[in-house]
């Protein structure tokens, strides 16, 4: 179907079920191209810890299969479609790799990315071609698979994917240390990660965020909450939990949340339900240094009212700023580039999305690259076009 | 061995060497430059020793400028470039033609930055991956790809391979360990890719170029992740009746939801090598050997290494032995790590690296045996088994010239059974000249100009490690200069 719409040279939009659409840039299209039809695990085999699926299978039925044999997706794939104001739980397994959005377990899971094998997928000249496979290691030819992530539809469509998945753990606990300030909270997570306690979620929300948790024990809480999450069999739980309080003595005795509470919590992460749906304010995702990651907040907060949270031990931080005509960019962009990092506007009016730049402005040597290889796979512009940058 | 062909040298390029050294004196200096035949020689073959091949010139540039000054001068005078690191590729990755120029990076050795607090170190691409380490460790920090090379090889090297060793299972392979590179272009443009943080923006070219075999760029710095070590790890060995036994006792031990930082196999033949050279414990009477690796606090091994002997003991081991002592644990290690050269001291050998699903185990192996018997040859296995990786040891007698030819097509047979049984040529030693032809047993005609046309993204002109990667007639019309007209960067 797409070498036929690729040989009339109609724009074709790509999407799932739909969670992603209002995210990114807005792309015009003539056709738009739906996986949702693409459905349905091809390959599970929970002895080589290996799943295939087709691009539109829901990620919610992947992992109520995987569920079932005591695994999962170890990355904890981010669902947008919430706080984007689209449907929840109509997240994709395509959507998940096209946009490389991984949840707070990357910092021990790694990414989506690092966790993709294998693809299936349809060029914008209409050629089907696969990369990678089913193997844990393969390095034979270019790592096209893992090139493909993170690249919004704009390359290739993929229509089936190949990815790792990992062993439910036996159990979990929370730590939860509460009435630190950004900066000292972020540096308790620091501490943790430097351990080889194996810290699993590392999360700071100030008070203004951490007032919209919800999980019972931590429901309507007026101070700031650092959160550390452990993973593992009980007796190894238990013992971390004990030196991860003894490392992180300096900074207050935590609230325990056992495994039940521990998986509540970090579910409403997943959805991203401290960044609720609004039309009052826009939503940005920003790559940080952990050490830079509060004065970049700090910074930002001179000009607007944020809110913000910190997720992967302080290098991923969630903002929420007031609806503005560029929705902060000017000011988040130049608190980010002089600290290290770059910032992604997820949520924002469409006009807003259509104006500015939404993902990160490129050094013109990379955009350079990066016009050399959308031609490569889409000489004609015809997947996805202005998804990502305008005319790219 | 007459089974991998070369492109015929560019005469015109042989006949401008004296010009060429000119040119490239001038722009960086003599000292940076290897013109005698002798100093060549060094650099005359990697670790793929069946071939080699004197290349017209060694350049050994000590910083990013100067890499750039030579690939420009390269660019502009359509002279080839072969990358190099310590020249310890196992496919030919970094054998040099006649007519090219080699750039060894092993000059650019340098720690430049290290972030604890960030979790990150920035290194010159020549330093050694175990110097890596050896300059964290002070603080309980590693980088975890450990290929069996890692006291000689380069991260340049490992970038260029995505290499993987024995510990991938649960820290994964280059690519997952990588945060940037900067890298010089074939035309002299120094790009970084990447950055120091977790996400990178835009599309994800770092994936491209890490494990492109050089084809890409020239790779001077790169920043990657340091991890904390584990508070300890202990290996066990467990001693089998045979490889289905232990093939089915992997699967069982990730089937109960345990993911060893490593599980190693070995076959009989390579444990009696291995043994007679490290002295390393291991049993003797095994006709399949797994050395299964945790990590964790002393409490967490003893918990978990038990756990492990109990599924063990449902495959009827004839041994099952839990190191005791720091000592005996490197010991078991330093036989597994010696044995390709354990191996290499009694004979010649042909290193495979194909990768299989886990539960064809069994079936590979036995086809493995027949078709090396069929060869008239014997085999020694080596694996990954955490993730499938091959490395069956062919071996022969190197002044044979007949049996080093069987020894090439039964390698080749061998990859191709992985390849069938739904698997790969190469899981971490590259494609190099050596699996080369057998792309396309893996790849359609599509796959391969999917990918060849990200090589011409990054080097239009086909000049950097050319002949290497793709089969030969695949790439003729693009090496030919044909690329020019192939969709170029605007």
């Amino acid at each position: 179907m797409i070498a036929k719409l690729a040989s009339q040279k109609r724009d074709m939009e790509v999407v799932g079920h739909g969670a992603l659409r209002n995210a990114g840039r807005t792309s015009k299209a003539d056709v738009v191209l739906s996986t949702s039809g693409l459905k349905g695990v091809t390959l599970y085999e929970p002895t080589e810890i290996v799943m295939s699926a087709r691009a539109g299978t829901a990620v919610y039925e992947i992992e109520a299969i995987l569920a079932a044999r005591g695994q999962m997706l170890a990355f904890e794939p981010v669902d947008l479609g919430p706080a984007t104001g689209a449907p929840g739980g109509a997240l994709s397994i395509g959507g998940v790799f096209a946009t490389n959005f991984s949840g707070s377990r990357r910092i021990a899971a790694g990414s989506a990315r690092d966790n993709f094998l294998g693809v299936r997928a349809v060029n914008g000249r209409g050629e089907l071609f696969k990369s990678g496979g089913r193997v844990m290691k393969n390095v034979t030819g270019l790592d096209v698979a893992r090139g493909l992530t993170g690249s919004w539809g704009t390359l290739a469509v993929m229509t089936e994917v190949t990815f790792k998945v990992a062993p439910l753990p036996q159990t979990m606990v929370t730590l939860a240390y509460t009435g630190l300030p950004d900066d000292l909270g972020i540096e308790a997570l620091t501490v943790a990660m430097g351990t080889p306690l194996e810290v699993s979620g590392a999360v700071h929300l100030p008070k203004n965020c951490a007032s919209r948790l919800r999980q019972a024990k931590l429901k309507g809480i007026d101070e700031p909450v650092t959160l550390l999450r452990l993973e593992n069999f009980s007796a190894a739980v238990d013992e971390r939990k004990e030196k991860l309080k003894a490392a992180l003595k300096v900074y207050g005795h935590p609230i325990e949340l056992d495994a039940e509470q521990t998986w509540s919590l970090w579910s409403e992460f997943r959805a991203l339900s401290v960044m609720p749906f609004s039309n009052e304010t826009s939503l940005w995702r920003i790559s940080a240094l952990p050490t830079k990651a509060a004065e970049i907040v700090f910074a930002i907060q001179k000009f607007m009212d944020v809110v913000a949270f910190y997720d992967w031990a302080g290098a991923l931080i969630w903002l929420e700023v007031p609806v503005a005509a560029d929705a902060g960019a000017a000011d988040v962009r130049r608190a980010v580039s002089v600290r290290g990092g770059h910032a992604t506007l997820i949520r924002a009016q469409p006009e807003v999305r259509a104006s500015v730049d939404v993902f990160e402005p490129l050094k013109p040597e990379i955009e350079r690259l990066t016009r050399g290889i959308k031609s490569a796979f889409d000489p004609d512009g015809l997947l996805n076009r202005g998804r990502m940058y305008a005319n790219i | 061995m007459p089974y991998i062909e070369f492109p015929e040298p560019e005469v015109g390029v042989l006949r401008r060497r004296p010009l060429i050294i000119e040119g490239l004196r001038n722009r960086v200096g003599m000292d940076v430059l290897i013109v005698d035949e002798d100093g060549r020689r060094a650099y005359e073959t990697d670790a793929f020793t069946a071939y080699s091949c004197m290349p017209m010139l060694v350049v050994l540039p000590r910083t990013t400028e100067e890499v750039s000054k030579i690939l420009k001068y390269c660019h502009e005078n359509d002279v080839k470039v072969i990358p190099r690191g310590a020249g310890t590729s196992l496919c030919g990755g970094a054998l040099p033609s006649e007519d090219a120029v080699v750039l060894c990076i092993s000059k650019m050795n340098r720690v430049l930055e290290i972030d604890f607090a960030n979790r990150f170190a920035r290194v010159e691409a020549g330093i050694t991956n175990l110097e890596i380490t050896a300059r964290v460790a002070v603080q309980g920090f590693f980088y975890a790809p450990d290929p069996s090379s890692q006291l000689a090889c380069t991260l340049a090297g490992n970038l260029a391979m995505n290499s993987g060793g024995a510990h991938c299972l649960k820290y994964g392979v280059t690519t997952h360990n990588v945060l940037a590179v900067k890298m010089v272009l074939m035309d002299g443009t120094i790009v970084e890719i990447g950055g120091t943080t977790l996400d990178r923006g835009g599309y994800d070219l770092l994936s491209f170029v890490i494990g492109s075999e050089g084809q890409l760029g020239v790779i001077t710095e790169a920043t990657v992740k340091i991890i904390r070590s584990a508070e300890a790890a202990r290996p066990m060995l467990i001693g089998f009746r045979s490889p289905e036994a232990a093939g089915s006792c992997v699967a069982a031990i990730i089937a109960a939801g345990i993911i060893p930082v490593a599980i190693e196999y070995m076959d009989r033949a390579a444990t009696e090598v291995c043994e007679a050279f490290a002295g390393a414990g291991y049993p003797l009477d095994a006709e399949a050997l797994l050395i299964v690796e945790v990590e964790g606090s002393e409490n967490e091994i003893g918990v978990l290494l038990g756990r492990i002997a109990e599924i063990a003991a449902r495959f009827d081991p004839k041994t099952v032995s839990i190191s005791s002592n720091a000592e005996q644990s490197a010991r078991i290690w330093a036989g597994r790590k010696a044995a390709f050269g354990a191996i290499g001291r009694i004979s010649d050998y042909l290193c495979m690296d194909g990768v299989i699903p886990l539960s064809q185990l069994p079936h590979a192996l036995t086809r493995i045996s027949q078709i090396c018997a069929e060869h008239g040859l014997r085999v020694a296995n080596i694996f990954h088994a955490g993730d499938g990786n091959l490395h069956p040891l062919v071996l022969y007698d190197a002044n044979s010239p007949d049996e080093a030819d069987r020894a090439e097509i039964a390698g080749a047979a061998i990859l191709r059974l992985c390849v069938e049984l739904g698997g790969c040529l190469t899981g971490e030693h590259g494609v190099g000249i050596e699996k080369r032809e057998l792309m396309a047993t893996q790849f359609t005609a599509t796959d391969l100009d999917v990918q060849m046309r990200i090589k011409s993204v990054f080097d239009p002109g086909w000049r950097l490690n050319p002949a290497k990667v793709f089969p030969l007639d695949a790439s003729e019309s693009l090496r030919a200069g044909l690329a020019a007209r192939a969709p170029e960067a605007a």
